[in-house]
């Protein structure tokens, strides 16, 4: 893993490249974490990608965390690896709720994000899993339907304001006949 | 009055959609498969997937830390103690807590033996695909063995709960080191019967060889991990490279294959089948004396014999079994490598006694992507071979 120095010096070379790009750094148990503007993700993971030195060519893990009740709601987390060096750093793209800005809670208007599937192959299904699961689109991806849900589906279940058990029951028969 | 049917039509060039299960035996799983075919040759395919999606990761949010042990095993079914693992480990990253000496090697012994285990049940059912019936008795009969040894150790044969968050449940019961090492002993000798019955059968080496070959470049854009990515000739394994568990301290190999065909993918299996039994039988040699779980009050349940005779033990444990240790706030990656590759649980914790998020970065689904590669320009009977070698378990997939 670079190390809390390591990380600012990578935070230092990629803000040289694409100014404005990474608003802030953390060290937390031992992981590095670059915090990204989410309009420059694809910039600073080719960054990530390409640069001489760095090479952190494998995405590990694409997922989304919902960090509810914070400003900015959502956070797009990139695990990636340098399999040379064995060292892992997260990208995390910080991605407002535009419904919740907008004073309209509910209005099916989506945060969005540039898709980094031409980056990285591997991250076709888990950011059709992130659409499924948290609304989030990914603008440019080749095929963004739901993954694990049905297609007719509605809603975002894995946001932290959707509810467990506010799934209606499709069959019923016996609740209603021997309940 | 029917069309007349022109009998000179060439109708190899047709393309045809089949769709194959979701419920099928040669799907190993919840698994449709929408395939275009041109003749018997498949030319294009879609997996569609979600059919056993339970939706574990949004149960875990409503359970504190410790009751989400159980959940997150179901996911891949086959390899429980790689789940329990993944998230445990990332647990304790998150709480700081270092586990004790012997409750690295337990979880190691048991962790690879439930790798000969996962093996076992792909290595059956794959060779069943392929006409082998004899094959799926000889795996499963070694894998009872294994299954034996679990309940023994835990009192479960599957979803064994066996791993705290500070280390396992209790210790290894008298009479188990003896069982375990009988296995071990008669596991490479197992193997090379499975060799035997497999190496030289002309129907097997046909219908594997050169068959599903994806390049390791490809495999590695598509995040492909595991034994699918050691067979095309990567030596990566994360038992090698990242400093987990006791496997530092132990001595093994990582087999790796040349071309990458599905022969390749079933050598580096059976492989490593054996060489978890090295790691199993170092583990037993070398297994250290002491605790088995960390004695860190806060997250640690006290033994029960305290409990009648210490009040602090006792509040503990009530505390520990209502609520549930608390976490401040973070977020770790933790990622081991299962069976079918890098298995990655994401925890965030939000300060309260319920985790704000658990994700599992699956193998199987990640591995998935590369179906299509592997199985694309050849025949069906070759695709369910290919899916076979892939391994993929709809349960981890779909989670």
């Amino acid at each position: 893993m670079p190390d809390a120095p390591g990380l600012e010096l990578i935070r230092g070379e990629i803000e040289r490249d694409h100014p404005g790009s990474v608003l802030a750094t953390s060290f937390d148990r031992e992981q590095p974490a670059l915090v990204v503007d989410s309009e420059q993700i694809l910039a600073v993971l080719a960054w990530l990608r390409d640069t001489p030195g760095q090479h952190y060519t494998f995405l590990s893990s694409l997922h989304v965390a919902d960090y509810l009740p914070a400003t900015p709601r959502f956070a797009v987390h990139y695990e990636l690896l340098n399999r040379d060096r064995v060292e892992r750093i997260r990208v995390k793209a910080m991605l407002a709720d535009p419904a919740a800005e907008q004073g309209a809670p509910g209005t099916g208007v989506l945060p969005e994000i540039d898709s980094c599937v031409s980056l990285f192959p591997t991250a076709n299904f888990q950011e059709r899993e992130a659409f499924d699961f948290f609304g989030i689109v990914f603008v440019g991806h080749p095929d963004l339907t739901r993954i694990l849900l049905p297609e007719d589906y509605v809603g975002w279940p894995q946001r932290r304001d959707f509810p467990i058990g506010g799934e209606p029951v499709t069959f019923t028969y016996n609740e209603h006949n021997y309940g | 009055m029917a069309e007349p049917i022109d009998l000179a039509e060439d109708r190899t060039k047709e393309v045809m959609t089949v769709n194959i299960g979701p419920h099928h035996p040669a799907t190993h799983g919840v698994l449709r498969l929408v395939v275009d075919l041109e003749g018997e040759v498949v030319r294009d395919l879609r997996p569609v997937i979600g059919y056993v999606h339970t939706g574990i990761e949004k149960s875990c949010e409503d359970k504190s830390y410790w009751k989400v042990i159980p959940f997150v095993e179901r996911m891949d079914y086959v390899s429980y103690f790689f789940q329990m693992e993944a998230y445990c480990g990332a647990v304790e990253r998150l709480v700081g807590l270092e586990i004790p000496p012997r409750a690295k090697y337990l979880r190691t012994l048991f962790l690879e033996l439930n790798r000969i285990h996962s093996h076992l049940v792909w290595l059956g059912t794959t060779a069943l695909d392929l006409g082998a019936i004899s094959m799926l008795w000889y795996c499963f009969r070694e894998r009872d063995r294994i299954l034996d040894l679990f309940e023994m150790a835990t009192g479960q044969r599957m979803h064994t709960r066996y791993f705290q968050v500070g280390g396992v449940i209790e210790d290894i019961p008298l009479g188990f080191e003896a069982k375990c090492r009988s296995f071990v002993e008669d596991m490479p000798v197992r193997v090379g019967q499975y060799e035997a019955l497999l190496d030289r059968n002309e129907v097997f080496l046909q219908r594997t060889k050169g068959v599903g070959i994806v390049s390791r470049e490809r495999l590695l854009e598509l995040g492909v991990t595991g034994p699918l990515l050691r067979a095309a000739g990567e030596p990566w394994d994360l038992r090698k490279t990242f400093d987990y568990l006791a496997y530092p301290e132990l001595e093994f190999q990582v087999p790796v294959g040349t071309v990458g065909d599905n022969y390749d993918r079933y050598r580096v299996r059976v492989a490593e089948m054996v060489e978890s039994a090295r790691i199993v039988g170092q583990c037993l040699d070398a297994l250290p004396e002491g605790p088995f779980i960390a004695d860190d009050r806060k997250y640690v349940l006290p033994p029960r014999s305290e409990l009648s005779t210490s009040m602090e033990s006792l509040i503990h444990h009530f505390k520990l079994v209502t609520e549930g240790f608390r976490v401040d706030p973070g977020e770790v990656y933790y990622a081991i490598e299962s069976p079918r590759g890098e298995l990655g649980c994401f925890v965030l914790a939000d300060g309260s006694s319920k985790p704000s998020r658990v994700h599992f970065r699956d193998p199987s689904f990640v591995n998935l992507q590369a179906f299509e590669d592997m199985a694309l320009d050849s025949y069906v009977a070759d695709m369910i071979c290919s899916l076979g070698m892939l391994d993929p378990i709809l349960g981890g997939v779909d989670r």
